[in-house]
């Protein structure tokens, strides 16, 4: 089942500097995106989920970021050595992204329209009354109520799942083919959850765009992704097809992420399984593995070396010296 | 029948809204909760759960006194609250403590954790200042803070190590009931699961009642006993926690379970979903009758059957006809014209 990757992401490496040194923030991810699939990127605060695609696009506060090393080739080229006036062409056409709080991504001094409008105007040089014909249309694909009104509404007159909606009839303005969407309803109530997500499926299937679904929410990435790369520490340390890796996960983190979820089935009387102990400082990271500190799997030489990400089948990878006595659910005991 | 611990009857809670001018009347009111009423057993902890604006938490500020109450009753053993002065709530604070969603924005960031937990038994003169610093070690020792940390600053500290402090600050008075607001919705999978797992122990080594406001539903399915949801401002039902989980009755509740997302791609690509249409609408302008209906597939599919009293009557929170009646009567209440007198109907996916 190897596909021609769409996105191939080699070696991506983010550095920040702060006042407490340098930070790592992306250390080395790499990994292929396939035509119309949808890879969950799954991490925690600071795993470097957000700071990933934000790389990818050219949106790196720099400074203090800078892009260290990596490439990322797209239809060709390389997005992370593309002079910026080129990637301004391909961001927000051929790629897009949606962000978790559309409060703050949208312009609230402007109407919807004019926000949908200008993304037309500026990629396609379309004139403005196709814009607005376009855009209506748009406003009506994602489901929002009477469209052509909604164009001359501002931000502030909608609510947070109308505003959503708007912020992905933005990105999809262009058709573009992969999308990027940063915890796109973790803002959200649940119910207004399932609508967004229902409408993200929907409008994958109808335009077969790829999506990388970047969020801490194992239930969303169950229900949309065909793939879950797990990230921690800046790192990958687990990836795989997300069946596949929810019924066993190989690596300890992912497994101890799993267990820790509360869940609707099961005996709530039981107490939650949780991963012991808080993410590491990025500033002060050891030499070796980042989670060996709160793994119960882990023995002398975890501290040693980075384990590096490997494949453990055909379709999946980890990065952990002890995947054997994992999968037998052997822990260490100190 | 003896005086429950916890009585909240009728609570309503409106804010005015758009005062025209600095003195001028308010243009309308919002009525944030609206007729709320619950009873509370010693240790016993209940979830309220809701989307956001169902006044979930306006009703637990309104418990603690945070803001007054408009109208209706809490009374804390048998003791009026919504009537007391200043003075007059001093012996209650003791009794009633509250955990914030936000661990940092509610820790003074110029305080040491030693001065934090101390300050509220400073206040209420409880122990002498020497004793107050080994009480201070053992409330940190209790939620799993390392008492060597005594001197250091909030900022110091992680989200998980703050919500920490803020569950200890709380235990600091003995109180017989914590008010949680959204007390893990701010942390990571990984240190949520402590979290929920330290409040489940205190509560069982200390006997303390909780009133647990998440709109996590399956957070509540972990550390409560009994759960009530909230719409626009109202209960719409209220059962013990298997009762609601493994078979809800209120249309509204039966499509917040369907909307969760379940870590476990196999049962997420088998589930039948409902999927509720439309925003949740002004609480300054309700539907009228059963404020749900407007969205309700309930309403939709049986709206000949049902006629006028949805969108007419507001359905009051009763009991509800008891699904099984010869293994005994579930504790339940429900407000829908169309699930409290049938058996466990389910809306159609």
């Amino acid at each position: 089942m190897k596909k021609e990757a769409l996105l191939s992401v080699r070696d991506l490496t983010v550095v920040f500097d702060t006042h407490h040194g340098t930070v790592r923030a992306v250390d080395g991810v790499s990994f292929d995106l396939a035509a119309g699939e949808t890879l969950g990127l799954v991490g925690e605060s600071g795993s470097g989920k957000t700071v990933s695609s934000l790389a990818l696009m050219g949106l790196v506060p720099s400074p203090p970021g800078t892009v260290e090393r990596g490439s990322a080739l797209f239809e060709g080229r390389d997005l992370l050595a593309l002079p910026a006036r080129e990637l301004r062409r391909v961001r927000g056409a051929k790629i897009a992204m949606i962000f978790q709080d559309p409060m703050t991504s949208l312009n609230p001094l402007l109407t919807v329209g004019r926000q949908l409008t200008e993304v037309l105007e500026v990629h396609l040089g379309t004139n403005r009354r196709e814009a607005r014909r376009v855009a209506a249309a748009r406003l009506g694909g994602v489901g929002i109520p009477s469209p052509d009104e909604r164009l001359d509404a501002y931000p502030h007159e909608l609510s947070g799942g109308m505003r959503q909606r708007v912020m992905i009839a933005m990105a999809l303005m262009c058709g573009p083919s992969v999308l990027f969407a940063d915890e796109p309803t973790t803002a959200l109530d649940v119910t207004i959850q399932a609508q967004i997500l229902d409408l993200l499926r929907g409008l994958q299937e109808k335009e077969g765009m790829s999506i990388v679904m970047i969020t801490h929410d194992l239930g969303v990435v169950a229900g949309m992704a065909d793939r879950v790369h797990v990230m921690y520490a800046g790192r990958l340390v687990e990836a795989g097809p997300t069946r596949e890796l929810f019924a066993q996960p190989a690596h300890p983190y992912t497994r101890g992420l799993l267990a820790s979820v509360p869940r609707l089935a099961g005996d709530p009387n039981e107490a939650l399984y949780a991963i012991p102990g808080q993410p590491p400082d990025l500033a002060r990271l050891d030499a070796g593995c980042a989670y060996a500190p709160r793994c119960a799997f882990a023995v002398d030489g975890c501290g040693a070396a980075v384990p590096p990400l490997e494949r453990t089948t055909e379709a999946r990878l980890a990065a952990c010296f002890e995947l054997a006595r994992v999968a037998r659910g052997e822990e260490s005991h100190a | 029948m003896s005086t429950p611990f916890l009585e909240v009857r009728d609570l309503c809670k409106v804010f005015p809204v758009g005062r025209a001018g600095l003195l001028g009347k308010p243009r309308a009111e919002l009525r944030a909760v609206d007729g709320v009423s619950f009873t509370l057993e010693r240790g016993e902890s209940l979830g309220i759960v809701g989307e956001s604006g169902c006044g979930k938490s306006t009703t637990a500020r309104a418990i603690v006194g945070l803001h007054p109450a408009t109208s209706g009753s809490i009374k804390l053993d048998g003791v009026e609250l919504t009537t007391l002065d200043r003075r007059g709530w001093l012996p209650y604070r003791r009794k009633l403590q509250m955990i914030f969603q936000d661990p940092y924005g509610s820790l003074d960031p110029r305080q040491t954790v030693g001065s934090i937990l101390a300050e509220p038994l400073a206040i209420h003169g409880l122990l002498k200042p020497r004793d107050r610093k080994l009480r201070t070690l053992a409330l940190l020792d209790a939620v799993g803070l390392n008492p060597r940390h005594i001197h250091r600053y909030p900022h110091e500290f992680s989200g998980g190590q703050r919500q920490r402090i803020g569950i200890a600050r709380a235990l600091a008075l003995e109180p017989e009931l914590i008010v949680c607001d959204e007390p893990v919705s701010a942390l990571d999978v990984s240190i949520q699961a402590q979290i929920l797992n330290l409040l489940r122990d205190l509560q069982e080594r200390f006997g303390i009642a909780f009133l647990f406001i998440a709109h996590d539903l399956a957070v509540v399915r972990h550390v409560c006993h009994r759960v009530a949801v909230m719409y626009l401002g109202r209960m719409v039902e209220l059962a013990s926690r298997d009762a609601l989980f493994e078979t809800p009755r209120h249309p509204y509740t039966q499509a917040l379970l369907s909307a969760i997302p379940l870590a476990d791609p196999v049962a997420e690509a088998e589930r039948r979903r409902v999927v509720l249409k439309g925003d949740v609408p002004s609480p300054l302008d309700p539907p009228s009758g059963c404020a749900f209906h407007p969205r309700c597939p309930a309403y939709a599919a049986h709206r000949d059957e049902l006629g006028e009293r949805c969108t007419r009557d507001l359905p009051a929170l009763g009991p509800a006809a008891s699904e099984n009646p010869v293994s005994g009567q579930q504790l339940r209440e429900v407000a829908c014209h169309w699930a409290a007198d049938v058996h466990a109907r389910r809306v159609a996916p």
